[in-house]
């Protein structure tokens, strides 16, 4: 067995194989509605709402309060955020006044390796900024970094997702161009359309089967 | 090394049928499958559309496989993604082995992969005291009965909740009879969560490799893909050679068709874009990313230019669920990993028409899996190409194991059809017998198979051709 071998040999028969004439005929791609703003942001929260999603709409200046006003409401003891990431100033210091209600604020600031087993075990809900949205299916888009890690929107059992509303686009293909994704991507890009579910029971659709079983989407406006 | 396959389909399909449960399961989920789609794909002209788009970008790929995979490992390697090659089965295999032995990793967990499934992977792990953990709900099921994927989307889907709730009973200790899928969900959850936390090695398929950024991309709902490739340190995927496509552009329309005709769904919960391993100062995430790349026996069918249209396939599953002999069989009577009318072009292809090529017969040619393919595969004819090579003169075409269906009796019939319609002469004489011996046809072997369940054809007593030159008729 040698992978070097096998590489050789397949590309071999792959050049042989007179694939190059295969015949690629036109076409182009339909392209979506364009959307104005205003429905770019009732298209996304309605097919975000129809996955069962919670969405508000927030106001840009005081969202961390609707967020804090959230934690209290939903019971969370320990909320997970990325203390560098974009969100985390206006957490902390929505915080600060904090009345003895609110849940503590964990911070995902070690490696996961010495963290795992917090973020298993103890975490009840993660906050997270997002990169934007796609409209006509409905997702969000996350770039997830150094500062908010992977695990934060899949490990805990409630994802709060912190969107802008301009950062909304009118598909998938769209954002891509715009953003020139081909330059550069990141070690992990993802798109979720709500809380994890399955079907595989006959066709009975449950939420939170290993992602989160919330997904709570903030729109800042 | 794939395990010897000894399946007498005929008998098979006469057990499927007669299973009224079995059937009463396949026809309520495919047709729950078909109404999805048909409900999400509503506007016919943006289906088509929609169609041709994805058949072009999956020929344009076919079309420069060998330069995209090339530029696939150049910028997988760049990313830090090691890339390693497979010619057969054993030898992706042995290439997980090795990588898993390098670890001294004894517990894997496992997100749906049918080219994993092409491995017996599972098997080949457990031989070597790996413990390879599916962790998809429909996997994890089938997992627990030993059984294989009835269903390339939904591999559980011969059995009912009643069934699945005896499963988890006798199979999870100490899991109490409950038909409620929320609490059987709440059981899978929770066994599958310590896996994850413990899994040393992840393993996944890989449903679009984006040669442009070495990009790997994963479509899944349940959150199992992203933990396999998120929490253990090491994450292994497989592929098959064809799965590339040239740009990230290509990857929404792709993306549309195929959970639109897998599920009906517009988007999974989760579209997964892997590029690279963890990068320095990230705190989550595989330090090591492999990437296996294996052909066996796709590149000899992309060497002909009709059956090449094979490697279109995304993977979708549509095709199972609109085929009148899958709903009626199910998954299991085929005997071969893919199922349905994709596994009857493909497997004959992949193991050899003497192994699978009677998989190839098991259609009635009525079109709805050509109609239905999102990147508009010619199924029935490459159905009826595979027939033909059946019964080819000699070994030496396209396809391995060619010609083994060729009789004597059946040769000489055809031999016979074709001198009577090449000589007026024999074409008289040949008319004549059939008028006079017609009504008189013994009831043997063939025929009496044929008229067992059908009525014997009736030859009129007279020829068109003496009709019209007794009676008259102009020649206009």
């Amino acid at each position: 067995m040698n992978s070097q071998t096998a590489r050789e040999r397949i590309l071999k028969r792959l050049a042989a194989s007179g694939t190059e004439h295969t015949a690629v005929p036109d076409a182009d791609l339909p392209q979506p509605p364009s959307l104005n703003a205003e429905e770019r942001v009732t298209r996304l929260a309605a097919m975000m709402e129809a996955m069962r999603t919670e969405v508000h709409v927030v106001d840009a200046a005081d969202w961390a309060d609707t967020f804090r006003q959230l934690a209290r409401e939903k019971g969370w003891r320990r909320v997970l955020y990325g203390p560098r990431g974009p969100v985390a100033s206006p957490i902390e210091a929505a915080w600060s006044a904090d009345d003895g209600l609110l849940p503590d604020l964990v911070a995902y600031s070690d490696s996961v390796e010495a963290f795992k087993a917090d973020l298993f075990e103890t975490i009840d809900a993660g906050v997270t900024s997002v990169r934007g949205a796609v409209a006509d299916t409905g997702a969000l888009v996350l770039w997830p970094d150094a500062h908010e890690p992977r695990l934060m929107s899949l490990a805990p059992p409630v994802h709060v997702a912190v969107l802008d509303a301009d950062r909304i686009f009118n598909s998938l293909g769209e954002m891509m161009a715009a953003e020139k994704w081909a330059d550069g991507m990141p070690t992990n890009a993802l798109m979720i359309s709500g809380p994890s579910k399955t079907a595989d029971i006959e066709f009975t659709l449950v939420f939170g089967v290993h992602g989160p079983k919330e997904l709570v989407v903030l729109i800042r406006q | 090394m794939a395990e010897p396959i000894v399946h007498d389909f005929h008998a098979e399909v006469e057990k499927a049928l007669a299973n009224r449960q079995l059937r009463a399961n396949f026809r309520f989920a495919m047709g729950n499958m078909i109404e999805k789609r048909k409900a999400l794909f509503s506007d016919p002209v943006e289906l088509e559309a929609l169609r041709a788009a994805g058949q072009a970008i999956r020929q344009r790929a076919l079309s420069r496989l060998p330069e995209l995979l090339d530029q696939l490992e150049a910028n997988c390697t760049r990313n830090g993604i090691q890339v390693h090659w497979a010619e057969t089965s054993e030898e992706a295999n042995q290439e997980v082995l090795a990588i898993l032995k390098s670890h001294g990793a004894t517990r894997t967990v496992k997100g749906k992969s049918m080219v994993s499934e092409e491995m017996h992977l599972n098997a080949f792990l457990a031989r070597h005291g790996i413990e390879a953990m599916e962790t998809d709900f429909g996997e994890f099921i089938i997992q627990l009965t030993c059984e294989t994927p009835s269903h390339i989307i939904v591999p559980a889907i011969h059995k009912n909740r009643d069934q699945i709730a005896r499963v988890f009973q006798q199979k999870i200790p100490g899991t109490p009879y409950t038909e409620k899928v929320e609490e059987l969900n709440a059981v899978a959850r929770k066994t599958l969560r310590t896996k994850f936390f413990q899994g040393e090695v992840g393993l996944s398929g890989v449903n679009m490799a984006v040669a442009e950024t070495g990009t790997l991309c994963l479509v899944e709902n349940e959150g199992n893909g992203r933990m396999c490739t998120t929490v253990p340190p090491v994450h292994i995927a497989v592929m098959g050679i064809e799965k590339v496509v040239e740009k990230l552009a290509d990857v929404p329309p792709i993306l549309r068709l195929l959970t639109g005709s897998a599920t009906g769904q517009l988007i999974t919960t989760y579209f997964n874009m892997i590029t690279s391993p963890r990068r320095e100062g990230e705190k989550d995430g595989p330090r090591e990313v492999h990437l296996i790349i294996l052909d066996n026996g796709r590149s000899r069918i992309l060497a002909d230019p009709e059956l090449r249209q094979t490697l279109l396939c995304i993977r979708c599953g549509t095709c199972l669920n609109h085929c009148p002999v899958y709903v009626r069989i199910g998954g299991h009577a085929y005997g071969h990993v893919y199922p349905g009318p994709i596994g009857k072009i493909l497997a004959p292809q992949m193991e050899g028409l003497d192994k699978a090529g009677v998989l190839a017969t098991a259609s009635s040619l009525c079109g709805a899996c050509g109609e239905v393919c999102p990147v508009r595969i010619p199924i029935p004819d490459l159905i009826r190409r595979l027939r033909n090579e059946i019964v080819a003169a000699d070994d030496s075409g396209a396809v391995a194991g060619a010609g083994g269906k060729r009789d004597l009796a059946e040769t000489l019939v055809w031999k016979g059809w074709e001198l009577a319609n090449l000589s007026p002469a024999l074409n008289r004489l040949g008319t004549r017998l059939a008028s006079a011996m017609g009504q008189r046809l013994p009831r043997v072997g063939p025929i009496k198979q044929w008229t067992r369940a059908r009525r014997p054809p009736v030859v009129a007593r007279r020829s068109l051709h003496e009709r019209v030159r007794r009676e008259g008729g102009k020649d206009e």
